[in-house]
């Protein structure tokens, strides 16, 4: 089992923290890193999966192989994301950090 | 309220190392924008036989990614094609030239794209053609850059290029040039950093595997198609080979920016730029990211290998002369950039960042007690790590770095005073800015 925990979307209610100390630590906030690198042993099954089930956000989600089983298919003139953008109301002109 | 951000152009002096032929920046001095008869004049554009055989030249070369990280471009390469290859059939992976300068001190990328916009895009078509990619995207945020882009695209006909590119605009940020907040840009989200995995590499525009390589890397990719890895080789050292481009600011002096064989030594820069080794305090190294050397700069020379062994880093070539500021006074500026600019996505980094800068901050101006500088001491090594890109990061090494480098100017700080904070502290949003914003 591999794990990851998306940080953008922690909010730092330390549930993690508590289920699964070995594997998710806090900083002096509250909020959650990952201790290593995800993969998880098997006898932390348990109390890692508490981990993720319980958190609020869901920040913690549980991933398999890096490459899809069923591949997407390929790219074509309509399925261009960039084609879509909007240049003046697009959420990315503004919606940043300035 | 949405106010329109940029960088206004200025013209910046550009400049070479004598003894080192100018591979990037052209011969000097510049005449303007270069078109595509001028660029194809030079040897650009060269039809490519074998993407294959190119990425082994790539591997021989050396080069490393001039974006910061100096990964290995053959690795990241090899790696979005084999990718590519593993999901289905010829490839379907993504290109994207990264252009999203967000250190203020730098300036080279947007240089680059400014006036030799072709050599970007030859650089482009070339790694598009080597992972077999169907999507070329040039990210910018420099509205010039931009115009310079699509004025040399509509240069190009669909067979010398080879693959439809298109040319994106964000408003500059210091997160946005992030190579995640690149591909969430393009995937129509913001122009924010997303946590990893996964990286770009594995998923990313689209969800296919996507290259995004800093221009100035892409740039050297076109050079070593035209001269081949031996060339490439005659400048710089074995683990760092070629050139560089720099932005030297600081010292009361106005940004140059230079292409340098790397390994040049740090005082042979400084001759060039007209600075008495005895005028300098320090550097702050890699535009925000690496943080300070003190005057143990004047030993280094400027590769990736001795920069690396003294704990700092030559990141994007961004160097900051600090010759009569207080580095504890730029220290608490920069922290204070990072407050204001970091994504707001992070726990970690966006308390990290204000606790940091809060304390810098005490600290420049005499409020803080050595209980506030242990704090800074311990926030400086516990919170690496803890964001889903590198801003926290750099914080933390600004922050170690001036308690490292300079514990003369932090016991001044906390104890009689600083002379120069005093005088004429040092104050600015943007430190040793390469070119001013504006806001329209």
């Amino acid at each position: 089992m591999k794990i990851r925990l998306d940080r953008t979307v922690c909010d730092g209610f330390g549930v993690c923290a508590k289920r699964a100390p070995d594997y998710f630590s806090l900083d002096d906030w509250g909020y959650a890193s990952l201790i290593g690198d995800g993969a998880v042993a098997e006898q932390d099954h348990d109390p890692v999966m508490r981990a993720l089930l319980d958190c609020p956000v869901h920040a913690i989600t549980e991933i398999g192989e890096p490459r899809p089983s069923v591949p997407d298919p390929p790219l074509r003139d309509m399925d261009d994301p960039a084609a879509h953008l909007k240049t003046e109301s697009n959420e990315a002109q503004w919606g940043f950090t300035r | 309220m949405n106010s329109q951000v940029t960088t206004q152009p200025t013209l910046i002096t550009v400049a070479t190392s004598p003894g080192c032929p100018p591979r990037l920046v052209g011969e000097q001095p510049v005449k303007g924008r270069e078109d595509f008869a001028a660029y194809r004049q030079l040897g650009g554009y060269l039809p490519l036989a074998s993407g294959d055989e190119l990425l082994g030249e790539v591997e021989s070369s050396g080069l490393l990614g001039r974006g910061g990280a100096a990964f290995p471009l053959a690795v990241k390469l090899r790696s979005v094609r084999d990718n590519g290859r593993l999901i289905g059939g010829t490839g379907g992976t993504a290109v994207v030239a990264n252009g999203e300068e967000g250190e203020p001190a730098s300036i080279k990328d947007r240089w680059l794209l400014r006036n030799r916009p072709h050599m970007v895009l030859d650089g482009l078509r070339l790694a598009a053609t080597i992972v077999a990619a169907d999507r070329a995207y040039v990210y910018v945020s420099d509205h010039e850059s931009a115009r310079s882009v699509e004025t040399a695209l509509s240069e190009l006909d669909s067979e010398t290029l080879g693959i439809s590119v298109g040319v994106l605009t964000v408003q500059p940020g210091y997160v946005a040039g992030e190579e995640t907040a690149a591909v969430r840009m393009i995937n129509g989200g913001p122009a924010k950093p997303t946590d990893k995995p996964p990286r770009p590499f594995e998923a990313g525009v689209a969800g296919r595997p996507t290259l995004v390589s800093n221009v100035e890397t892409l740039a050297n990719l076109a050079y070593l198609q035209c001269h081949g890895s031996a060339a490439f080789r005659l400048q710089g050292t074995s683990l760092s080979p070629g050139t560089f481009l720099a932005t030297i600011t600081g010292a009361g002096r106005p940004p140059v920016l230079y292409e340098l064989p790397h390994g040049l030594p740090f005082t042979e820069l400084l001759a060039l730029h007209g600075i008495s080794p005895s005028q300098v305090r320090g550097t702050l190294m890699g535009g925000y990211f690496a943080g300070f050397l003190n005057r143990g700069v004047l030993e280094t020379n400027l590769d990736h290998e001795t920069m690396r062994g003294l704990g700092s880093g030559l990141g994007c070539a961004a160097i900051s002369v600090i010759t009569d500021d207080c580095p504890v006074a730029v220290a608490a500026s920069v922290l204070a950039y990072f407050d204001r600019e970091n994504a707001g996505q992070c726990g970690s980094c966006f308390n990290g960042t204000a606790a940091m800068a809060a304390a810098a901050g005490a600290l420049r101006d005499g409020a803080a007690s050595s209980e506030d500088v242990d704090r800074l001491r311990r926030w400086s090594v516990v919170l690496r790590g803890r964001g889903a890109c590198a801003t926290l990061d750099a914080a933390t090494n600004v922050a170690a770095s001036l308690l490292d480098q300079f514990p003369a100017e932090v016991a001044h700080h906390l104890e009689d005073g600083c002379q120069d904070c005093g005088n004429h502290p040092f104050r600015a949003d943007r430190p040793y800015e390469a070119e001013a914003v504006r806001h329209a």
